[in-house]
C-alpha cells in the first residue's frame, strides 16, 4: 500500500485550544440553580452544532478539507470555552484541589489514586459493553480474562522467548496468584500455555509470587522465586523444567527440598521477595539479590550459591538508600559503554557499567540508577549519589511497575518487560473481567550520548504489525492550533514524529530565570499555555476533541539561551468519564545541540506508549475514552505555544493485531 | 526508736504502694490502647477510625496488621448496607433509576473485588494491593454520590463507606 503526502498544505488555521475546564468542585455537592440554566443553554446550543456538524459530515469527507475539519472543532469547543471561561482559577490550584484527603494528616502523597470527593458536578457516565470491550488491546500481551501483575522469569530458549506472570485465575483482582505461561517467536505474537506453576505447596500456599529465570552456561534453567507460606512468610523456591527437551517448557518442578532461603536475622517476615537472575562471580560462583528494608531504608541483600540449593549470604548489604522503603522487584544487570548490544547478566569490567533498579512499594514507581560494581567488596556506586536508585530516573513516568530484564542471547540484547496496570476504578475490571496488560518489550542500553541514562526503545519485532502508513511532511502550526492528521480510524497506531521550533521566533523569546520550573505531573497539562510550549499529538481524540489525549513536549529557555525540555502525557480530557485517572505523567528529556524534538508513539486502545527523543524519556498511560472509539478515533497535531511556530513531519502506521491466542499443536509456528 | 518508726512508717507506704501498681500493669494493656490512638491519629479521620477499632475487642490485641484486617471488615459490612439500601430504594416506591443502578455495581465491586483483595493482600503480606483496594473503595463511594443529579438517597451511607476505606487506606500505609 503507497503512503500518502499531504506536503507544504498550508495549516496555518487560527483554531482557539480547548482549555482545561472547571476545576472540581472544591464547594461541594449541589449544583447552583443558575448554573443549572446556564448548563441547559450550553447543552442546546451544544445540539444545534451537533446537528449542523452531522449535516456537513458527509461534504467534509468527501472533500477531506482540512479547513473545515478545524473550523468545526474550533465552533464546537468555542462554546465550551465560553462555558469554562467563567472560572478565574489558575490552572495549578485546581490540580491541588484534587491532591488526595490524606496529605493534610500526614499521610504521603504518594499514595494509590484516592480521588477527590467533590468531582465534576453529578456528571456519571455510564460504561456499556460497547466502551468497555473496545479497551482491550491488539498487539499488548494480556491473558484472556481475569487479573495479571509483574513479569516473571522471561527467558529465551530453543527458539522460544518465554514470559511468565503473576495471574489469578478466579478474578479480575489480585488474589490466588499461580504463574502463567506463554511463548511467542518474536516477543509479540504470543500463544497461551497451561498454568506453569500452582499453589500446591506450603511453601507457595498463600501465593506464588515473583522470580527470574537462570540459564547455566550448560542451557539448564533455573527459576528462582518466591512462595508466602500458609503462614505467609516470604521464602525463595526453586523451580526447573520437568523436560528440558520440551522446548514448550509445558511442565515444571519445585525442588523437593524447598524452600532454599528463609528470611535471615533481623529482616522482616514480609520483606523478603522477588529473587533476581544470577550472575557469576570471580570466584565462580552465582550471586544473586534480593531487596528488603530496614526501617524505611530500602536494601539489596545478597547470596552466593554453587547449585542453586544452598546459599551463603554475604556479609553487608550490593546497596541502599535511606527513605526509599521496600525494594521490590530488584534487578542488577551489566550494559556496555560501547556498543549497543546488551550483554550477559554475569559481565563485569572495562567498558562496563552496571544499572541497579528497583521497584519502590511506598509509591508504585519503577527507578533506576547508572553506576559501578564492584566485585570484590560487593557493592554498586551509583555515578550520581544525588540521583541515587529510588530518588533519580525512572524506567517510565506513567504507569509501569515490576520491570524485569532479561539477556536475550539470540540477539545479544537485553529486554525490559514491565507491568502496566489499570488506571480505572474496579468496578469497570470486574464489569470486563479482566486487569492489567504488559508493555511492549523493550531493549535497553546505556545513553552513549548523554552516559547518564538508558535509552529503551520498543523492540523491532513490533514493526511487524505495521500495515499501511500515511506520511505528512513539513506541517505548520502557528501558536493555538490544531491541525487533524488524516490516517482514518487511529486506535492502533505506530507514530513516529520530529518538531522543529521556528528559529527566529525562537531567538525573540525571552529567557526565564528558573528553566526548571515546568513540572509535568503538577501542571495544568496541555491546557497551561508557555512561550515554547506545549506542542505535540492529540491522541485517541474524537472530531469533536471532547475528549483527547495530548501526548506533548514543554520548552522553557534559559538564561543562557539554552533549552531545558519536558516531555508529558496528559489524561486530563482522555475521557468525559469521570471515574478514570486524569493525571498528567512525564518528566525533562535531555535534547541535545542539533537534535530535534522526536516522540514515538504507540497506540493500542486503552495504552498509549511514547518514546521521546529515542527512548530517554518514556510515559505509558492508560486511557478510557467514550467517545474517541473504534471508528471515532482521531490523531491531530496541535501546538498550544503562545510565541512559537512549529513545524512536524510525521509517519504514522496502521497497526495490525498480534493475535494473542491460546497454543494450538496444529498451527505451526 | 524515732528511727523504727520512720523505717516502719516507710516500709508500710512501700508495703501499699506497689500492690496496687502491680495490680495495674497486669490488669490494663496500655501499650495496646497507644497503639489504636497513635495509628488512628495518623488517618485522615480520628473519630470514624476510634469508632470502628473501639467497636471490636479483637482490637485490643491487634498489631497494625490486626486493626487494618478489622477496618476491612467494617469496610465489608458498611458495603453490604450499602447494597441493602439500594436495594430497598431500587424495589420502593420512585423505582430504580441509571444511579441507584449504577450505585449498586459500585458497592458490588466494593464486596467482590475491593473486599477480597484487601483481605488476602493483609493476610499475605503483600499490603499495597490492600491500599490501592481500600482506596479504591472510597473511590467507589463517591463516583456513586456523584452520580445523582440533585439530591442522593444514600448520601450517608456513601460517606460512612467512603470514611472507613480512607481510615483502612491510611493504616495499611503504615505497613508499606
Amino acid at each position: 500500500m503507497g503512503s500518502s503526502t499531504t506536503s507544504n498544505e498550508s495549516n496555518d488555521i487560527p483554531c482557539s485550544y480547548i482549555p482545561v475546564p472547571d476545576s472540581p468542585d472544591a464547594a461541594g455537592a449541589a449544583v447552583e440553580p443558575r448554573r443549572q440554566v446556564k448548563g441547559l443553554f450550553v447543552i442546546f446550543c451544544g445540539m444545534l452544532v451537533l446537528i449542523s456538524l452531522v449535516a456537513f459530515n458527509g461534504y467534509y469527507r468527501a472533500s477531506n478539507n482540512g479547513h473545515e475539519q478545524a473550523s468545526l472543532a474550533a465552533a464546537l469547543t468555542k462554546i465550551i470555552v465560553e462555558e469554562s471561561g467563567s472560572e478565574t482559577v489558575p490552572a495549578s490550584s485546581r490540580w491541588q484541589q484534587a491532591a488526595s484527603r490524606g496529605v493534610s494528616a500526614g499521610v504521603s502523597e504518594k499514595t494509590n489514586r484516592l480521588f477527590s470527593s467533590s468531582n465534576s458536578n453529578g456528571e456519571m457516565y455510564p460504561w456499556n459493553n460497547s466502551m468497555l470491550s473496545w479497551q482491550r488491546t491488539a498487539f499488548h500481551f494480556q491473558p484472556e480474562k481475569n487479573w495479571m501483575n509483574d513479569p516473571n522469569g522471561p527467558l529465551y530458549y530453543k527458539g522460544w522467548y518465554h514470559f511468565f506472570y503473576q495471574y489469578n485465575p478466579n478474578g479480575a483482582i489480585w488474589g490466588d496468584i499461580v504463574w502463567g505461561h506463554a511463548i511467542s517467536r518474536d516477543l509479540i505474537h504470543w500463544q497461551h500455555l497451561p498454568l506453569a506453576m500452582v499453589a500446591d505447596q506450603w511453601y507457595d500456599k498463600n501465593g506464588v509470587w515473583t522470580g527470574s529465570a537462570t540459564i547455566l552456561p550448560n542451557g539448564e534453567i533455573i527459576m528462582l522465586y518466591t512462595g508466602s507460606t500458609n503462614e505467609s512468610v516470604q521464602v525463595q523456591n526453586l523451580a526447573y523444567p520437568a523436560d528440558p527437551s520440551d522446548p514448550l517448557l509445558i511442565d515444571w518442578v519445585k525442588y523437593p527440598s524447598n524452600p532454599v532461603l528463609f528470611p535471615p536475622p533481623g529482616i522482616g517476615a514480609t520483606d523478603f521477595r522477588d529473587p533476581t537472575t544470577a550472575w557469576l562471580t570471580s570466584q565462580g560462583k552465582w550471586r544473586i539479590t534480593i531487596g528488603s528494608k530496614l526501617n524505611k531504608t530500602g536494601i539489596a541483600l545478597v547470596y552466593d550459591t554453587v547449585d542453586f540449593k544452598t546459599y551463603e549470604k554475604i556479609e553487608g548489604l550490593l546497596h541502599a538508600v535511606p527513605k526509599t522503603g521496600m525494594w521490590e522487584c530488584v534487578d542488577f544487570f551489566p550494559v556496555s559503554k560501547e556498543v549497543k548490544n546488551g550483554l550477559d547478566t554475569s559481565i563485569n569490567g572495562a567498558g562496563v557499567k552496571h544499572v541497579m533498579k528497583v521497584s519502590l512499594d511506598d509509591d508504585r514507581h519503577d527507578y533506576y540508577a547508572i553506576g559501578t560494581y564492584d566485585e570484590k567488596n560487593v557493592k554498586f556506586i551509583a555515578d550520581d549519589v544525588k540521583n541515587d536508585v529510588g530518588i533519580g530516573l525512572r524506567y517510565d513516568y506513567g504507569v509501569f511497575y515490576a520491570s524485569k530484564t532479561f539477556f536475550d542471547d539470540s540477539k545479544a540484547r537485553r529486554v525490559l518487560w514491565g507491568w502496566i496496570g489499570e488506571s480505572d476504578a474496579e468496578y469497570a475490571d470486574v464489569a470486563k473481567g479482566w486487569a492489567s496488560l504488559q508493555g511492549i518489550p523493550r531493549t535497553v542500553a546505556l545513553d552513549t550520548k548523554t552516559g547518564s541514562n538508558l535509552l529503551q526503545w520498543p523492540v523491532a519485532e513490533v514493526e511487524s504489525l505495521r500495515l499501511r502508513s500515511d506520511e505528512f511532511k513539513d506541517l505548520k502550526a502557528k501558536p493555538g492550533s490544531v491541525v487533524p492528521i488524516d490516517v482514518g480510524t487511529a486506535t492502533q497506531l505506530d507514530i513516529v514524529a520530529e518538531f522543529e521550533i521556528e528559529k527566529e521566533e525562537l531567538e525573540k523569546v525571552t529567557s526565564e530565570s528558573n528553566v526548571d520550573k515546568y513540572n509535568c505531573e503538577s501542571s495544568g497539562g496541555a491546557a497551561q499555555r508557555g512561550a515554547l510550549g506545549p506542542f505535540g499529538l492529540l491522541v485517541l481524540a474524537d472530531d469533536g476533541l471532547s475528549e483527547y489525549t495530548p501526548v506533548y513536549f514543554y520548552v522553557v529557555k534559559g538564561s543562557d539561551g539554552n533549552l531545558k525540555t519536558s516531555f508529558c502525557s496528559d489524561q486530563s480530557r482522555s475521557s468525559v468519564a469521570n471515574d478514570v485517572v486524569k493525571k498528567t505523567f512525564g518528566s525533562f528529556v535531555p535534547v541535545l545541540e542539533g537534535e530535534k524534538f522526536s516522540v514515538r508513539i504507540l497506540v493500542d486502545h486503552s495504552i498509549v506508549e511514547s518514546f521521546a527523543q529515542g527512548g530517554r524519556t518514556t510515559v505509558t498511560s492508560r486511557v478510557y475514552p467514550t467517545r474517541a472509539i473504534y471508528g471515532a478515533a482521531r490523531l491531530f497535531l496541535f501546538n498550544n505555544a503562545t510565541d512559537v511556530s512549529i513545524t512536524a513531519s510525521l509517519k504514522v502506521w496502521q497497526m495490525n493485531s498480534a493475535f494473542i491466542r491460546p497454543y494450538n499443536p496444529d498451527q505451526s509456528n | 526508736m524515732t528511727n523504727m518508726k520512720t523505717i516502719t512508717l516507710f516500709f508500710l507506704i512501700a508495703l501499699t504502694s506497689f500492690p496496687s501498681t502491680i495490680h495495674c500493669r497486669t490488669l490494663i494493656t496500655p501499650n495496646d490502647a497507644n497503639l489504636i490512638e497513635n495509628t488512628c491519629r495518623r488517618t485522615p479521620n480520628y473519630n470514624v477510625c476510634i469508632q470502628s477499632l473501639k467497636s471490636n475487642l479483637a482490637s485490643l490485641s491487634a498489631d497494625i496488621r490486626g486493626l487494618a484486617l478489622i477496618m476491612v471488615k467494617v469496610m465489608a459490612s458498611k458495603a453490604t448496607d450499602g447494597l441493602s439500601i439500594i436495594g430497598r430504594l431500587q424495589r420502593g416506591s420512585s423505582g430504580p433509576s441509571p444511579a441507584l443502578t449504577s450505585c449498586a455495581g459500585k458497592y458490588n465491586a466494593i464486596l467482590v473485588g475491593d473486599i477480597p483483595q484487601a483481605t488476602q493482600a493483609l493476610q499475605g503480606g503483600n499490603a499495597k494491593f490492600a491500599e490501592s483496594a481500600a482506596n479504591d473503595a472510597a473511590n467507589e463511594a463517591t463516583f456513586c454520590e456523584n452520580g445523582f443529579t440533585g439530591r442522593s438517597p444514600i448520601t450517608a451511607q456513601n460517606n460512612a463507606m467512603r470514611d472507613v476505606s480512607v481510615v483502612t487506606a491510611a493504616i495499611v500505609r503504615n505497613l508499606l
